[in-house]
């Protein structure tokens, strides 16, 4: 309602603070795990890397998630699906592509008939977490590089 | 009993049959025609000297002139294994009849047989693609499949950069 | 409620009877729905879509839908050298990739007619039997998650986390490992690894029972799992179910034991059977105590190849694998491999070239999956989550 209408001013600089912190320390995304990268992110939400801690709780429906995780190979069959839960997720949200398949396409680029590229060619991309599968540690920096990425934004600009 | 004990049992089962034994490397391969297939299975099934109850795998394969099935059978209670081909010229469809009704297991196999390679199998109660979508072009694991560059508005390409080597990739 | 009770499904009835009894029941009472699980789903353990068409609570059918992870194995492998596969085989079933890598390498090893030496086959055992334990951890975890309990979870993550660390102090990776060559090994052990391995056999004694304490004979567990799904013996081996799938159904029937390889014929283990203790053979929870049983007996395995390690003096892991894979011996093999989900068969053709004709996987998942459509009818929606939890399939394999 609020985004866009005004220039940035110092009311809104402290409002960002506020909002921004509050949407970066409660990052739920949504259970996205295809392939090999989710056994990782499930390695990661238990009790080792704990993710909880960061206040990252996944969810299993679109309606109630900001984040969406892709782990994993996304397929042509699966892309068109992907878009639909993207679409279904509120706004503001945003997109981590976990691993070289998601990111590029992984092992697959050459010869796979089936495989999307990157999963930036059907849905915009936030952060790229490089590896496959990417180790606990990289998915967890992956998660703090976008709550940098969302302490940056102003609700004076819509989200880009 | 070897394989080539298995396919003389067979032969003075079903003489009319026209089975064929060829050579290969490390066992040897018995040939079948498409029109004996169910009646072979049935023989190799139920007999009790062979008792083939388990079809261990079914695979399509593609030759430089045919394009056959692979079946891999295996006997539980006698502990012997038979490879079994059945096919035909790869220019016309390739129609084999279905052994789902005698293996259960090969109902799915079938079907990504039919998916990977585009051989019909007769009397299928389901034949569908499995594996790639239901729209999808052609057959991919044939020589000469051509991938295509997009499907429902998802492109499939590989992106920028230009391509990374002749004759490899999409 | 009590409509349901007024149909009595018989246990043991066939689809089609099934069918006609919630026919019949339809017309007085009401229509079916049609219920989309998937692909996108907590519970169904990757990318599956199953269409149910139910009556109420009740399932009347149930149709499986592959192909969203589908990954182009079987292509892949035709445009690549023989041992640039060995890290796509890592990737069907990810959860335990040293089997993987272990059923394609012996493949072409009986085909390319390659001896290794007992040291790399007793290593190999040892990797092989601990991915599989590490396997039927990720199993229990997430079927005890599907039921609805989140502690298990927990603790099994746990257990593995000490087993993917040994994997990493080995070859540098945690869940894909690429680490069974053709020929050989990619790189012997590291000073002090058996040493660790030992370290952890200690702390896994008590460990079971500490997850049989919490999960298997749980109360609600058992209630949930018992009499449910049953799958008798002849079906299993009809649609080919293999692995703990198959032991569940009280059929004994085990690669290891049946058509050794790698030197498991010399390995004192015993193979647990499905025996109906909490309600029928073959149903759920017979599959899922197998798998735990299983652990046990991969660590009697361990113990005994790690004590074979330390006595066996080193040498080289490298020393079969062939100078180049430019020429090979033409042919093709089917060989198959006990893997931690069912029998993991590889079918290679070979024309000679650096490169195969065509590679087909096997996979023991496929097959488990195609069971659905016949043992689903009859059962609640929630039954089919167990369902699907017990027959373990992960969709790698399925879609390859």
């Amino acid at each position: 309602m609020i985004e866009g209408r005004f220039g940035p001013n110092i009311i809104i600089t402290s409002a960002d603070r506020v909002i921004n912190w509050a949407r970066s320390r409660s990052l739920w995304p949504l259970t996205f795990g295809l392939a090999c990268c989710a056994i990782e992110m499930m390695a990661t939400n238990a009790s080792r890397f704990d993710l909880d801690r960061f206040g990252i709780f996944p969810r299993p429906t679109p309606r109630q998630s900001d984040c969406l995780l892709v782990s994993g190979t996304v397929t042509a069959k699966m892309g068109e699906r992907l878009v639909r839960l993207y679409e279904q997720m509120a706004e503001p949200k945003w997109v981590i592509s976990m691993g070289a398949c998601a990111n590029s396409g992984g092992p697959y680029y050459e010869h796979g008939y089936h495989v999307v590229k990157g999963v930036d060619q059907i849905i915009p991309v936030d952060v790229y977490i490089p590896g496959c599968p990417p180790r606990p540690e990289a998915l967890i920096d992956g998660f703090l590089r976008l709550r940098e990425k969302i302490m940056r934004e102003t609700i004076a600009r819509k989200q880009a | 009993m070897t394989i080539p004990e298995i396919h003389t049992y067979l032969r003075e089962k079903l003489p009319g049959a026209g089975l064929e034994l060829v050579e290969a490397h490390p066992d040897p391969v018995i040939r079948v025609p498409a029109e004996a297939m169910i009646e072979v299975a049935g023989v190799l099934r139920d007999d009790s000297e062979l008792h083939f109850e388990c079809l261990m795998c079914l695979s399509g394969l593609e030759t430089a002139e045919e394009m056959l099935v692979v079946y891999h059978l295996y006997s539980m209670r006698h502990g012997h294994k038979c490879t079994l081909k059945c096919g035909g010229p790869k220019g016309d469809q390739v129609v084999v009849p279905t052994v789902c009704r005698i293996w259960p297991t090969a109902e799915w196999h079938e079907r990504e047989a039919f998916d990977l390679f585009g051989i019909r199998f007769e009397g299928h109660p389901d034949p569908r693609r499995i594996l790639c979508p239901d729209d999808w072009e052609g057959h991919p694991l044939r020589k000469d499949y051509v991938p295509q560059e997009k499907w429902h508005d998802i492109p499939l390409t590989q992106r920028g950069y230009g391509r990374s080597r002749e004759g490899g990739g999409l | 409620m009590s409509e349901l009770k007024e149909l009595d499904i018989p246990l043991g009835a066939s689809p089609e009877k099934i069918s006609r009894l919630l026919a019949d029941f339809e017309d007085v009472h009401g229509e079916r729905l049609m219920v989309q699980m998937g692909p996108q789903h907590p519970a169904t353990h990757g990318v599956l879509r199953v269409e149910l068409v139910t009556d109420g609570e009740m399932i009347a059918e149930a149709k499986p839908h592959i192909g969203y992870l589908h990954r182009c194995f079987e292509k892949v492998c035709e445009n690549l050298t023989w041992p640039q596969i060995v890290p796509y085989t890592d990737r069907l079933d990810y959860c335990s990739s040293m089997n993987n890598n272990l059923g394609f390498v012996l493949a072409c090893e009986k085909l390319f007619g390659i001896e290794v030496s007992e040291r790399v086959q007793t290593i190999r055992v040892l990797v092989a039997e601990l991915n599989r334990i590490a396997n039927h951890f990720i199993v229990i975890g997430t079927y005890g998650l599907d039921i609805g309990a989140w502690t298990p979870f927990l603790y099994v993550m746990q257990e593995r986390e000490h087993i993917l660390d040994l994997f990493d102090r080995l070859c540098g990776g945690r869940l894909l490992l690429n680490y069974i060559w053709i020929g050989g090994l990619s790189h012997d052990l590291p000073e002090g690894w058996l040493r660790q391995v030992r370290d952890y056999l200690d702390y896994m004694k008590g460990k079971i029972k500490e997850i049989n304490d919490l999960l298997s004979y749980n109360k609600i567990f058992i209630e949930r799992l018992a009499n449910v799904a049953v799958i008798p013996a002849e079906v299993c081996i009809q649609y080919g179910l293999t692995g703990p799938n198959l032991r569940g159904s009280g059929v004994k029937w085990d690669l290891r034991k049946n058509e050794p390889y790698s030197g498991y014929e010399t390995y004192d283990f015993e193979i647990p059977v499905g025996r109906g203790e909490v309600g029928t053979v073959g149903d759920c929870f017979d599959r899922y105590m197998v798998r735990v049983r299983e652990i046990e007996q991969s660590l009697r395995i361990i113990e005994q190849a790690v004590a074979r390690l330390e006595k066996m003096p080193r040498d080289d892991v490298k020393a079969a694998i062939p100078k180049r894979f430019t020429k090979v011996p033409e042919g093709e093999v089917y060989f198959r491999t006990e893997h931690s989900k069912g029998e993991l068969g590889f079918y290679i053709v070979s024309n000679g070239k650096a490169k195969p004709w065509r590679v087909k996987c096997r996979a023991p998942s496929f097959s488990s999956l195609s069971v659905i459509p016949k043992v689903a009818p009859g059962l609640l929606i929630a039954d089919m989550v167990a369902l699907i939890g017990s027959i373990d399939i992960v969709l790698g394999e399925v879609d390859r």
